[in-house]
């Protein structure tokens, strides 16, 4: 910086500096270079990134550098011809609003050697006729029906759960592909190309035009053997590795009515657990972009709600049998989490075995439900001579009678929904449901996309409430909720053993529903939040924001890979310390005893965890009280066995590995022309030969030229 | 193709820098001594006016708009006098260094005159300083992006490269005029080069109006090497001798048979020889 600021004094171009000072905040710091004359950098942008498997790389990869190409904005079909065959300036990175991100002209735009990048703006609400670059039929090679089990079944040959599926989060492109939302970095973006790329009444658009660089180089490809083998020789024969991918990985987030000592692993003798399940994570084309609505909010808030509502009975009236709440990660990807915790059973290495388990209940997705319709998703195969099952549904059925819900089963002859329930048939016919709010296909209508939020599930606030009020306000979603969480912990307490008597003192709070809502789909660092979680993750939730000038931020849900100062992701922290304040007991220990008990009489790690957790901050004050919550919540590794097993080719489990990159970037600057390119060099080129000539002819007659100054220097000394 | 652009500017930038080394200094291992101990004179008063600069912004409030514009100005005025302050400095030891080279020397001459180091240690300011000017905004020159997305020109990395190259020789012409001053002991040639230099660095204050510094610049930067030239011993006299002599009308000439100026050129080469 030094060095370039005193270029700029001396000789150089102090009108670079000038016009900085206008520009820039701190003048002289940060902005002297001719960079920032050059490139407006695009700092709100995701890119969509490169995940591998078993047999397959998806996503999108860019040069080294990163690909650049003339801007152009994508409105009508003749800007897509433009782009594909007419326009007179190729490559182009093509600018597109979400409305024709589609498959049919993504496919087009893939095919074509003319496009360097492409820039999608989101807008906040999704299309009209609904969106989901999904697979029509999710994780359907990893569930349970295959050409061994229900063989009629498998391939969604019955129901195709997401019709709306066009599966381009599957695809692989070649070019980099950014998502922006709409805001003022698009708005430059299209000022740039108005002013630039727009020809005169019709004519070609002339030098110097608007491009745009776009950078997400991918060190993948090809599939997970092949970059786990990379990782392996980088690992044993380089001092400084440098890995190519890393397995999508996180944890489970479990608890169980009474606690469960974890340090005895394997079977459980005379214990038998219900099960109830659901899943945390989601996923968009765009990397970290997964606001997972319906598909994952909705059905762990109701779940945790569930959890919060049978506190007020289980201390007096526990019922026989334990329940085990579990919230699986990474199930979007071939069901990490799930699969993970069946191994693990299999194998002993979770607190209880798959024959300590009773029955399960899954929580799909229940938000969309019209009228209070729910549904009831069993599997024909294994549901044959189950009075398990039948208990359970009709356990249910009767609970919902006394709620303005109702509970049917879909079709005899339908198999289960997408679920991680799948995975444990896989292991065992365990008895089971799938709480859905669809019969057959999916009423989400933006399956795993980036219109799955708040907005989608009408989490909406009057206009001119303040955080505080939002976070107070319980919206009709919240009760709706709130009736279906009533609705699972009640079932949950009778399938458990519980007595018909206290049913009708299980009651989910809508309160607490609309808190957890505004939480996980609009402002994770809100006050309620940031008192129920320790004091590290407050700091991390308030770190996490990206951009605080853009309004409020909930978490996404993309499963993603751990990183040495991420070790777990946000959303499972906030699951875990929501569910500890939920179903555990305040302990009066100060921060270092809360952090390690195991001396103190009536306190064990085995069979709780202990949360130091920093407690509502009063009005004028900065720091919570902080108190001790002693919660049988754990953290369990959701890691692929796959790559326990060294198995990257395996077609039982997930094999997903997400690339590591190089940079993500994403500018927009003019490109000059190839006329004034080759004028700078003619000109660079004539000025070096025409100095060569002219210092070769006067050196060599520099005798005769400086005649007199020779004779006086000679007689000089 | 940025790289085009690259090229182009090294070579207006650097181009007559390069023909004089290779033509004149590169021979010659006193004068490279010479040129690369004056291009770390420029470097000192570099470092200096930096320092002075630095502190200057971190002390004033980066708010003030228009405060920091006069921090610049100060910094401009500042950092030449500092520049001409070590060119006088570098001459001084020069001097010394030439009589230490006199002594050793059989003849008891200094292998190299004071208008030859003059030349030699102006080019080596020169260099330095272009090549400071320069580098960073070659190095931005290589893409994939020019400069006008804010509005300006884009004869930006031309200009900068043409700018460049009046500052290497302006440096050159001022070093032979200043060593000469100093050697006469004419103390307004010395304020004139300082005030000629503090002009085209003010000038620079006009971009991006190109066309208000350019040209100027250029028009000092002919003046500079007229009056260089002059000062280090050449004359109109020279320059037609050898105009006419060597030119390639030269031979035109001969063929058309006017014998008095073939007489004149042969009288010269005999006095010489």
């Amino acid at each position: 910086k030094l060095q370039l600021l005193s270029l700029n004094i001396m000789d150089g171009q102090p009108s670079l500096l000038l016009t900085c000072l206008h520009i820039c905040p701190l003048p002289g710091v940060g902005c002297s270079s001719v960079q920032q004359k050059i490139y407006v950098q695009l700092n709100k942008t995701f890119p969509c990134v490169r995940l591998l498997n078993a047999t397959h790389q998806i996503g999108c990869q860019s040069s080294v550098s990163g690909d650049t190409g003339v801007l152009h904005v994508l409105e009508t079909e003749t800007d897509l011809d433009w782009v594909l065959s007419s326009g007179p300036n190729p490559p182009y990175v093509v600018l597109m609003v979400a409305e024709h991100f589609n498959r049919s002209t993504m496919m087009k735009l893939k095919g074509s050697a003319r496009v360097a990048g492409v820039a999608v703006v989101i807008s906040k609400a999704g299309p009209a006729q609904g969106f989901s670059p999904h697979h029509s039929c999710p994780n359907q090679n990893s569930g349970v029906y295959s050409d061994s089990y229900g063989p009629e079944l498998a391939g969604c040959n019955v129901t195709v759960w997401n019709p709306l599926g066009n599966s381009l989060s599957y695809e692989d492109f070649r070019f980099p592909i950014f998502s922006l939302h709409e805001g003022e970095e698009a708005d430059v973006i299209r000022k740039c190309f108005l002013d630039h790329n727009r020809g005169v009444n019709g004519s070609d658009p002339a030098y110097p035009l608007c491009a745009m660089q776009l950078a997400s180089h991918m060190y993948a490809v090809k599939d997970t053997a092949t970059c786990m083998r990379r990782n392996d020789i980088q690992s044993r024969f380089s001092i400084s590795p440098e890995f190519v991918c890393d397995a999508l990985a996180d944890y489970n987030v479990w608890s169980s009515l009474k606690p469960l000592n974890n340090s005895g692993k394997g079977h459980l003798d005379g214990e038998s657990v219900v099960i109830a399940a659901t899943r945390l994570d989601s996923r968009s084309f765009f990397w970290n972009e997964a606001p997972g609505g319906e598909s994952a909010v909705g059905g762990f808030v109701t779940l945790l709600a569930a959890a919060q509502a049978l506190r007020a009975v289980v201390e007096d009236h526990p019922p026989s049998q334990n329940i085990l709440f579990t919230f699986f990660q990474g199930e979007t990807f071939d069901y990490i989490g799930s699969s993970r915790m069946v191994y693990d059973m299999e194998n002993g290495k979770f607190v209880i075995d798959l024959d300590n388990i009773h029955s399960l209940v899954e929580i799909g997705q229940v938000a969309l439900h019209r009228n209070g319709q729910l549904w009831l998703h069993s599997d024909p195969v294994s549901r044959r001579n189950s009075s398990v099952r039948s208990e359970l549904i009709s356990n249910m059925k009767s609970t919902a009678l006394n709620l303005s819900l109702s509970v049917a089963e879909p079709d005899v002859s339908q198999p289960l929904p997408p679920s991680s329930f799948q995975r444990f048939l896989r292991a065992r016919p365990i008895p089971g449901v799938v709480l859905t709010d669809h019969m057959s296909a999916f009423s989400n209508r933006y399956y795993e996309s980036l219109y799955d939020d708040a907005e989608y599930l009408n989490v909406s606030y009057p206009s001119g409430l303040s955080p505080e009020e939002q976070l107070e306000y319980v919206t009709d979603t919240a009760k709706t909720l709130a009736e279906v969480a009533t609705l699972v912990a009640r079932s949950l307490y009778k399938q458990a053993g519980g007595l018909d008597d206290h049913l009708s003192s299980i009651n989910a709070d809508p309160k607490i529903v609309t808190q957890m809502l505004y939480g996980f789909l609009v402002q994770s660092n809100n006050s309620w939040f940031r008192s129920l979680v320790s004091p590290d993750i407050v700091k991390n939730l308030v770190s996490a924001i990206l951009f605080p000038a853009s309004g409020p931020q909930p978490p996404q849900y993309y499963v993603g890979v751990p990183t040495s100062g991420d070790p777990v992701k946000m959303p499972t922290w906030l699951v875990q310390y929501v569910l500890a304040n939920f179903t555990g007991t305040l302990r009066n220990l100060t921060q270092t005893q809360c952090k390690n008990p195991e001396d103190l009489e009536g306190e064990s790690k085995d069979l709780y965890s202990y949360f130091w957790v920093q407690g509502p901050v009063p009005p004028n004050s900065t720091q919570g009280e902080g108190y001790c919550v002693r919660a049988p919540v754990r953290l369990v590794k959701a890691h692929s066995p796959a790559f326990e097993l060294h198995q990257y080719s395996s077609r039982d489990y997930s094999t997903w590995t997400e690339s590591r990159w190089k940079q993500i970037q994403a500018r927009i600057f003019l490109v000059a022309s190839r006329d004034l390119e080759m004028l700078t060099l003619g000109v660079g080129v004539a000025v070096l030969l025409v100095s060569l000539v002219v210092t070769y002819f006067i050196n060599s007659k520099a005798d005769l030229l400086f005649s007199s100054s020779r004779e006086t220097t000679s007689t000089a000394y | 193709m940025p790289v085009a652009v690259f090229f182009g500017c090294a070579f207006i930038a650097f181009g007559p820098a390069l023909a004089l080394f290779v033509f004149t200094i590169a021979r010659e291992p006193l004068r490279v001594i010479i040129l690369i101990a004056g291009a770390f004179f420029w470097l000192l008063s570099l470092l200096l006016s930096s320092l002075v600069w630095f502190i200057a912004v971190k002390a004033s409030n980066p708010e003030n708009v228009s405060l920091q514009k006069g921090l610049l100005i100060f910094g401009a005025v500042f950092s030449v006098v500092l520049q001409e302050v070590f060119r006088f400095a570098y001459y001084r030891l020069l001097r010394k260094a030439n009589e230490g080279l006199a002594a050793i020397s059989e003849e008891n001459l200094s292998p190299i005159s004071v208008q030859q180091m003059a030349y030699v240690a102006g080019l080596g300011f020169g260099i330095m300083s272009g090549a400071f000017s320069m580098i960073n905004i070659l190095s931005d020159s290589l893409g994939p992006g020019t400069v006008g997305i804010y509005g300006d020109s884009q004869y930006y990395f031309i200009t900068s490269a043409f700018m460049t190259m009046a500052m290497t020789l302006l440096h050159t012409f001022w070093g032979v005029v200043f060593f000469d001053g100093c050697e006469k002991r004419r103390w307004w040639v010395i304020a004139a080069v300082a005030a000629l230099h503090l002009l085209v660095s003010g000038l620079s204050f006009l971009n991006p109006s190109y066309e208000g510094s350019l040209p100027p610049a250029y028009v000092i930067m002919v003046l500079m090497a007229a009056w260089a030239f002059f000062s280090s011993g050449g004359s109109l006299q020279t320059l037609t001798q050898v105009w006419m002599c060597e030119s390639p009308f030269l031979s035109i000439l001969l063929y058309s048979g006017t014998t008095p100026i073939l007489h004149k050129c042969q009288g010269v080469a005999i006095l010489w020889n």
